[in-house]
């Protein structure tokens, strides 16, 4: 690939963002329903929208900018269980998100690094790891309502199952390629298990380790957004299927673009820590 | 009978075939020794089990059969005390030229401060020529200055041996030769005992005090040991002049191009793997 011109980029991307956002306003202005004519009396019981049998339109841009200001002015805001400000909701979603991922990677990476260690343990494992790996990790839920009984772990427990197996899978793998010349150098050094492990096989695999870390954090935070709308209560997720039942769409479209900004954010952190662990050939 | 200061007793090698066949022999019955601050050379076509007994040597590998001993002693595993030069210089690719050395010399002296080791590198560094590429991670070095760092991580342990697995064989022809001048001036300095794997006729003549000349696999056997009796010092500019060194080369270049392959399937009579003949091609009949 030729190396593209960065600022080119970004001014092609911010073109596209605005025909985007043209587009959309002006396919708003032109879905707005005309007024039927109603019995008053029942507009006023049923509300002004349903009376006339229109759904609620799809907010224009200029709404849904509108809201989201209005969500930056004041994101932490508590006003009782439902209402809660969208900065609020995101703590609870990351707080889930992070305890969930952390107690994952601290399994993971030392058990990966076991069976990368052991051909034995390797293949006495995988056919564990290879059923359990594709099962969506909402199937879980059940079970661990059923056996934790607390609503807010047992999602904890969901980001824990989803986001185990690519650091397990990716940990177990990188160090069982870690180069037979490398270890070579450590045993005629006379290296401890210890010093090996950590100055040769960990520095070797870290990579690897960190794309598995890259690829689970990405499906950790897919997941918390479902997980949320089954458990309710607070959470991200819970916010968007709470602002379905108020039809608001435009809060919809925030928590969407939130959503999306989160995930885009937690992804380079670990772009970041990949890089500074990587080496070259 | 006085055992050498290496003493390779009998050792064997086979790999199991596939569907419980009968085990294939690389090699067997191969007997030699290594004198303290001797060079030897074992030279051979590939597959004849040459970077295996190297790798025994080392204690990396494990014989089938038979033992070495080292200074009275059997071997059991790698050592400190035996240093391994690696073909492919098996530099760790994520630290620096520096500390691929201070990771060795670490881990001679677990207790040395920050400031020994720093001061035990520079050391090495300086005695290889590697002062301007101290601080460049492996990648960014060349062939040549990779396996200069390969060398002083090898010698920053102070070995008692030195393994060379063809150390030079991915160099091009120039840096090969810079290197072979060094690393024949640096064992000649601290006196080390070396063993090296080559297939380079020219390589062994100007290094080696000894030449032991391998039989195609399997079952390869040291066939004759050849005695390099060109005076020392040599270096790369005049050994091919010193008288006796066109009949050392064809001797050696005869054996790989056509009696290697020969003796592989019948070794003359009486040949005894015990007592391999030595010859010494450099001195008028």
């Amino acid at each position: 690939m030729r190396a593209a011109r960065p600022l080119a980029s970004l001014a092609l991307s911010a073109l596209l963002l605005v025909l985007f956002v043209g587009i959309w306003q002006l396919a708003s202005l032109g879905s707005r329903v005309g007024n039927a004519v109603v019995d008053p009396e029942y507009a006023a019981l049923v509300g002004a929208a349903a009376a006339t049998g229109g759904q609620t339109p799809f907010p224009s841009p200029v709404e849904v900018g509108a809201r989201i200001l209005e969500h930056l002015a004041d994101p932490f805001y508590v006003r009782g269980t439902n209402d809660q400000g969208i900065g609020v909701q995101l703590a609870y979603s990351l707080g889930r998100v992070l305890a969930g991922y952390g107690i994952a990677a601290l399994v993971a990476i030392p058990l990966g690094f076991v069976i990368g260690m052991s051909p034995l343990l390797y293949g006495a494992l995988n056919p564990f790891i290879q059923v359990l790996r594709p099962i969506s990790p909402l199937a879980w839920m059940p079970l661990a309502l059923y056996t934790i009984k607390d609503s807010a772990v047992s999602s904890i427990f969901v980001i824990f199952i989803c986001s185990i197996w690519p650091m397990l899978i990716n940990t177990a793998f990188g160090v069982a390629s870690v180069r037979r010349e490398w270890l070579n150098v450590a045993r005629t050094l006379e290296c401890s298990t210890w010093r090996t492990a950590f100055c040769v096989i960990l520095p070797a695999a870290a990579p690897t380790i960190m794309t598995g870390m890259r690829i689970s954090i990405g499906i950790a935070w897919l997941v918390i957004v479902a997980a949320e709308m089954l458990v309710g209560g607070t959470g991200i997720g819970y916010f968007v299927w709470n602002q379905w039942n108020n039809l608001s769409l435009a809060d919809i479209l925030t928590a969407i673009l939130v959503i999306g900004l989160v995930g885009m954010a937690l992804d380079q952190l670990l772009a970041v820590a990949t890089r500074a662990v990587s080496y070259q050939e | 009978m006085r055992r050498a200061f290496v003493s390779v007793e009998g050792i064997a090698r086979r790999f199991p075939t596939t569907r419980g066949g009968p085990a294939q022999t690389v090699f067997e019955n191969v007997w030699f020794g290594i004198e303290e601050g001797e060079f030897v050379c074992l030279i051979g076509h590939s597959g004849c089990g040459k970077t295996t007994i190297l790798n025994i040597l080392a204690g990396l590998d494990r014989a089938s059969e038979g033992g070495v001993v080292v200074a009275g002693r059997e071997i059991e595993g790698p050592s400190l005390d035996r240093a391994v030069i690696f073909q492919s210089h098996a530099l760790l690719p994520w630290l620096t030229a520096e500390e691929n050395i201070a990771f060795a010399v670490r881990s001679r002296h677990p207790g040395w401060s920050r400031a020994q080791v720093a001061e035990e590198c520079q050391r090495w560094i300086d005695l290889v020529g590697l002062s301007s590429a101290a601080g460049k991670k492996p990648a960014q070095l060349s062939g040549g200055m990779k396996q200069r760092v390969g060398i002083a991580r090898a010698l920053s342990v102070r070995p008692k041996i030195l393994l060379m697995d063809e150390p030079f064989s991915a160099l091009d022809a120039l840096t090969r030769g810079v290197l072979q001048d060094e690393v024949n001036r640096i064992v000649a300095e601290t006196k080390l005992t070396a063993f090296m794997i080559t297939h380079d006729v020219d390589e062994a003549i100007l290094l080696a005090d000894r030449i032991l000349l391998m039989t195609n696999g399997p079952n390869a056997k040291i066939a004759e040991v050849v005695v390099n009796t060109l005076p020392r010092p040599r270096t790369r500019h005049d050994v091919h002049h010193l008288p006796g060194y066109a009949e050392l080369r064809n001797y050696i270049l005869d054996f790989l191009v056509d009696r290697s392959k020969r003796l592989a399937e019948t070794m003359p009579s009486g040949w005894d793997p015990r007592r391999i003949p030595e010859v010494r091609p450099a001195v008028p009949a």
